[in-house]
């Protein structure tokens, strides 16, 4: 047929036999992609008189969006927080090879380090899209060193830090910069946290709570002041208490701001959170919870000794068969948990078959709410007309078939 | 006129379905001679569409050489509004089937000049040779397209205000709210489908028994358009048991009769794949 487009001459693709992912359903619907976003076939059909350019047979595969990683710390080798001239490259990897999981777009995460590793690590990577290299890079995650001592998890000591100049000079001069920075992690009960919080989300940058003794309050005068988001609820804070739920408290406070929603990261690897308490949390609070993976170096590696920033952790094999293989990682010589070797997709299967929530929820959870809590749901995380064409495609057991970014493959099953 | 009477809706769809299947694949429709359909929309053609896009995904049928018409659309009603006769088309038609988009024609109620709009139409009907067959429904008050009680039998396409009939009966996909409803449409006239080479009319439901009673069994009037369609020399009525519950029984029987004669038009029901090689 002779091609009569009049909004542009690019190539058009459309998905057939598949079911997408669309106003929180599975839908059998094709999915029509051009100059890498999704495209209004109606209007195409209508306004344009266009049709495909090409059809891709997806063999009755869910179509979902890219899945949101906004909290991995390395992997593959790989330690985001170790200090190199070469970041780049190391952050290069691992963005490839996360396109298996099917995540499309990352927060590589830095833990508690020295000013002189951020300021030397941060200048190095940009925020820039994904593609045929690997996921898009949407800033970092700093998650620390404003986090409790007493909470300080795998982070190393020595270079935890206070508000102690007011807060904003404190930020500048710990990271150096704050450009291509995503997320921030922070304590709230340090004293002048509240101006490090409003410093933050005034640049647009998301504040987490996390690694932190906070009570109720503190914690609500955080997300007053502009916190959006827990990092992994239940772990490194205080345990739900029923007289002072603590930063858990915030899956059900009324002090919310209207219009605002609080996140809470879960890493569902069937270590972290007990299935119970992830229920607990998903019943309490479904639209909020985001899927991470808080992967460490060792994900991807077999057993052995591997850093995790400016600490030596070792595996130890324990292997717990659920919907996949994980490990254990302690700080060596305790029983801290430090970070998962879960991926994503691993992730969203766990958290389905633990929640027993639903397909659309499960999928959700690791692709719509990590945008939302990012502010880039207007183009990422969903498959709504004129968002970018990041997606994956899994089989009915939720395990990645191919991955596309802006509607280009960029890794598939076999290949 | 041939009355169709089968048992219930999902065969008469089907039945209708059959039969524009094998016009189109009799016509053997071509680069050069592309095989002209108008098309209704409405809760009454659903079924036959459904059936359609099943002859198009098993390979028997193909709608690269066919144009479509449609009969009509909303004034001023957003073209992507789910309610519009655009939406209808897409989600229950086109999207579907492999039509070049160039050749589906649906009048655009949005237009800056409405009456040019229909000139426009009446010509592209013209350029594309006429219609081969035009497919309709038929309203509670016995209209075709949006040719209201009262509409000239010799009308060509035009904009036309609603009956309080007609938007009452479209409330229910407008949230039941009468302001919502769109008061006029643009829509073919009774003289326009008049020229068609063939009319293929669907009535299902007791609601639409007067009408299909007086269209048929009283004279040609244009209180009733479809009336009209007595003075076309290839109308065919296919309807279900509900519609001829108005009708007198010796119109039934007559037609019910016939149904041997009336099967032989779509039994064996034809495929594109014999025509191939």
């Amino acid at each position: 047929m002779p091609s009569n487009k009049s909004v542009s001459d690019a190539p058009i693709t459309q998905f057939i036999n598949c079911r997408i992912l669309r106003d929180h359903h599975l839908q059998r619907e094709d999915l029509w992609v051009r100059e890498g976003r999704i495209l209004d076939p109606e209007k195409l059909f209508f306004d344009e008189k266009g049709y495909a350019d090409e059809r891709v047979d997806c063999e009755g595969s869910i179509i979902a969006p890219g899945f949101i990683d906004v909290q991995i710390n390395g992997g593959y080798g790989i330690d985001f927080s170790q200090p190199s001239n070469d970041v780049s490259s190391g952050i290069s990897l691992v963005a490839q090879k996360i396109l298996e999981h099917g995540v499309t777009s990352f927060c590589p995460t830095l833990v508690t380090s020295p000013p002189s590793v951020y300021h030397k690590v941060l200048p190095q990577v940009k925020v820039h899209g994904g593609g045929r290299h690997g996921a898009g890079v949407l800033g970092f995650h700093l998650e620390g060193p404003f986090i409790s001592l007493e909470k300080k998890g795998a982070h190393p000591e020595q270079y935890l830090r206070t508000f102690s100049s007011g807060g904003k000079d404190d930020l500048m001069e710990t990271y150096g910069g704050l450009d291509n920075v995503a997320m921030v992690t922070l304590a709230p009960e340090l004293p002048n946290s509240q101006s490090a919080v409003r410093e933050l989300c005034q640049r647009g940058i998301t504040v987490s709570l996390g690694h932190s003794v906070a009570n109720l309050s503190q914690a609500e005068e955080a997300v007053q002041a502009g916190a959006s988001f827990i990092t992994h609820l239940f772990n490194a804070m205080l345990p739900f208490h029923h007289r002072d739920p603590g930063i858990v408290g915030l899956l059900t406070s009324d002090q919310i701001p209207p219009g605002r929603m609080v996140y809470y990261g879960m890493i569902a690897d069937g270590i972290h959170t007990n299935p119970a308490a992830l229920r607990i949390a998903h019943r309490a609070h479904p639209s909020g919870l985001v899927l991470v993976t808080d992967a460490i170096t060792a994900m991807g590696l077999p057993p052995g000794r591997h850093t995790l920033g400016q600490q030596v952790v070792e595996i130890q094999g324990l292997h717990a068969y659920v919907a996949g293989l994980t490990d254990v990682f302690l700080v060596l010589g305790t029983t801290t948990l430090c970070g998962s070797i879960a991926t994503m997709d691993m992730c969203v299967r766990h958290f389905k078959q633990a929640s027993g929530c639903s397909v659309e929820e499960a999928l959700e959870g690791a692709s719509l709410h990590p945008a939302q809590l990012l502010g880039i749901s207007h183009k990422k995380g969903n498959l709504d007309y004129g968002s970018d064409a990041d997606l994956v495609l899994l089989d009915d057991a939720l395990n990645v078939k191919a991955t596309y970014i802006s509607g280009e493959e960029v890794w598939r099953r076999g290949a | 006129m041939r009355l169709v009477i089968l048992d219930d809706y999902a065969q008469s769809s089907e039945w209708a379905a059959k039969y524009i299947c094998n016009r189109i694949i009799q016509f053997n429709p071509s680069e050069d001679r592309y095989f002209t359909l108008g098309l209704p929309t409405g809760s009454t053609p659903y079924g036959c569409y459904q059936k359609l896009i099943q002859y198009h995904r098993s390979g028997d049928l193909s709608f690269k050489y066919v144009k479509t018409f449609n009969m009509d659309e909303y004034v001023g009603l957003p073209r992507s509004h789910p309610q519009s006769y655009h939406s209808y088309m897409w989600n229950n038609f086109f999207k579907h089937i492999d039509i070049n988009p160039a050749n589906a024609h649906i009048l655009d109620g949005n237009a800056d000049d409405l009456e040019e709009e229909c000139q426009k139409y009446e010509e592209k009907i013209q350029e594309a040779g006429g219609i081969q067959l035009f497919v309709g429904g038929i309203g509670p008050d016995g209209h075709i397209a949006f040719n209201e009680p009262g509409s000239s039998l010799v009308s060509r396409t035009r904009v036309k205000t609603l009956a309080k009939d007609t938007i009452m009966a479209n409330a229910r996909f407008f949230d039941n709210d009468l302001s919502k409803v769109p008061t006029m449409a643009l829509t073919v006239g009774v003289g326009t489908v008049m020229d068609a080479k063939e009319v293929l009319i669907l009535i299902t439901g007791a609601h639409k028994a007067l009408a299909l009673s007086r269209a048929i069994e009283e004279g040609v009037n244009h209180m009733w358009t479809v009336s009209a369609f007595q003075q076309h020399p290839t109308t065919t009525f296919v309807c279900d048991e509900d519609a001829t519950l108005e009708l007198r029984v010796k119109t039934v029987k007559y037609f019910k009769g016939l149904m041997h004669v009336h099967n032989k038009l779509v039994d064996p029901v034809l495929s594109m794949k014999d025509q191939d090689k």
